[in-house]
């Protein structure tokens, strides 16, 4: 199909960010909306993730993206009128304490997500085995959960808002790189692809792990980097694990999916920085030894894939949304440091209501790209 | 045979009918085809369907099998209990083991 050389905006990045802030923009009547994906839709972090959404955070501000997200994924499929499943799974997350001191921490965040309605509780030894029965618990401290908590199918996800999108106008042309930004004074002019220019006055950066090469284009530099992070799948099973389960002391989390499958992955503090999609056997042996002596019955499962996907991530672990001063027409929404999935949709709804000049539902002028320089760092104490 | 009856993908259940549905409303690439459909994604990987998707692929977009891309193969080859991978973890002596 050929490609419309003239657009309101141009998304680069098809992923769960850039399909849904598409739709968002066209439900706001921006309907001449062209989506540039280099590759096929997903393929960057949105497709390569456990797709875990938690309101279990330990700021006001990532609470409520969170628990805005989940409200939205929780209708999804009929807002967006999606014929198939997005397998939400709302079975909770329970969060494993492995110390006094990160106990403590995590009484402080459940009462900063009660305040706002998140329904998570502290839960003794006890009462985390009856929420996950194979679960071993003699290095527990406590845990907490919140039953809404769950993961959903990232494909579908983003598929259900890239068909929607597309049925309000938008153009969403995969296998189509954006290779530079055009800018004349101070605004952004338009896009140029390995497919021909297109004319925008706006141009929205979603690349996830290519956003800071997608920011140079247009002369901007943003502090993130990517990083590798391994997981993998096992073979269906009848269900037995409703809810994920996390340690952020470990960087580990693992899930049961509607489809039986396991998906479990772990992060590995000595990473290189840089894309790289490769797996390893190291990887799978040391995941293997550490989910199998929290969850021992899962040594049992057979593995049958593992990949690689990056997180973009940021001085602070926060994203970076909004524009920038001195280049009008530039927006991004990128370095969401290994939680964009699950802030993905009410992201991408602030962020069309700010390109639109609505009033944003939230306000996330905090996290713009200038909080480095002015050294406001924002401080999540729950982050992976 | 119906499309209904013709299973393709035998580890994850996707008939030729999900198949030609899916291809109808665009799913032409076979990476998003696999995505959604989880075709090729069971635990023999595609090692009996991955040529009979590339073939309807092919058809449907008017294009030789050749020109159409191919998931890549992820490891391992064949599945692998967790509890064997975590032997082998603590036989190298853990993080010891590749210091």
């Amino acid at each position: 199909m050929a490609m419309n050389d003239t657009a309101e905006a141009v998304i680069i990045g098809g992923g769960i960010i850039g399909c849904a802030t598409a739709f968002e923009l066209a439900e706001r009547g921006m309907k001449d909306v062209i989506v540039l994906e280099k590759d096929y839709l997903t393929a960057g972090s949105t497709g390569r993730c456990a797709a875990g959404v938690r309101q279990q955070w330990g700021l006001e501000m990532n609470i409520r993206l969170a628990r805005g997200s989940c409200k939205m994924l929780e209708r999804l499929e009929e807002e967006l009128q999606y014929p198939y499943s997005i397998e939400f799974n709302q079975s909770g997350y329970l969060v494993l304490a492995f110390s006094a001191a990160q106990m403590r921490q995590f009484e402080r965040n459940v009462r900063v997500q009660r305040s706002i309605g998140t329904p998570s509780r502290v839960v003794d030894l006890e009462e985390a085995r009856e929420v996950v029965p194979h679960l071993r618990t003699d290095e527990l401290v406590g845990a907490t959960f919140c039953p809404e908590d769950g993961h959903a199918n990232p494909f579908h996800t983003t598929m259900a808002y890239a068909q929607a999108a597309r049925r309000l106008g938008v153009q969403i042309s995969t296998r189509t790189e954006a290779t530079g930004i055009d800018t004349s004074g101070s605004r952004v002019v338009g896009v140029e692809t390995d497919r021909g220019y297109i004319s925008t006055p706006i141009v929205y950066n979603a690349a996830g792990p290519y956003s800071r090469r997608v920011a140079a284009m247009a002369g901007v530099g943003i502090p993130v980097y990517s990083e590798r992070h391994q997981i993998l799948v096992t073979e269906p099973v009848a269900p037995y694990q409703g809810p994920m389960v996390i340690s952020l002391e470990h960087g580990i989390y693992c899930q049961q999916t509607p489809h039986g499958s396991f998906i479990t992955g772990l992060g590995d503090p000595s990473e290189a920085r840089g894309i790289n999609c490769e797996a390893t056997w190291e990887f799978a042996e040391e995941l293997a030894h550490m989910v199998v002596g929290i969850l021992p019955p899962l040594a049992e499962l057979r593995v049958v894939r593992q990949w690689a996907g990056q997180y973009n991530i940021t001085p602070d672990a926060q994203p970076i949304l909004g524009g920038i001063s001195g280049l009008d027409g530039y927006h991004m929404a990128v370095g969401f440091s290994g939680h964009g999935f699950m802030v993905g949709p009410m992201t991408a709804r602030l962020m069309a209501q700010t390109i639109t000049g609505e009033k944003p539902d939230m306000d996330i002028s905090m996290l713009d790209l200038g909080r480095f320089e002015r050294e406001e760092l924002i401080h999540e104490p729950s982050v992976v | 045979m119906r499309e209904e009856d013709t299973i393709i993908c035998r580890c994850e259940d996707v008939t030729l009918a999900d198949i030609r549905t899916a291809l109808d409303e665009g799913l032409t690439d076979f990476e998003e085809l696999k995505r959604m459909l989880r075709c090729t994604m069971g635990s023999c990987q595609g090692r009996t369907c991955r040529e009979l998707i590339l073939r309807e692929i092919a058809a449907a977009r008017g294009v030789a099998p050749d020109e159409v891309e191919i998931p890549v193969y992820r490891p391992p080859t064949a599945p692998v209990r967790l509890g064997e991978l975590a032997e082998a973890y603590e036989r190298r002596g853990g993080d010891d083991g590749d210091e």
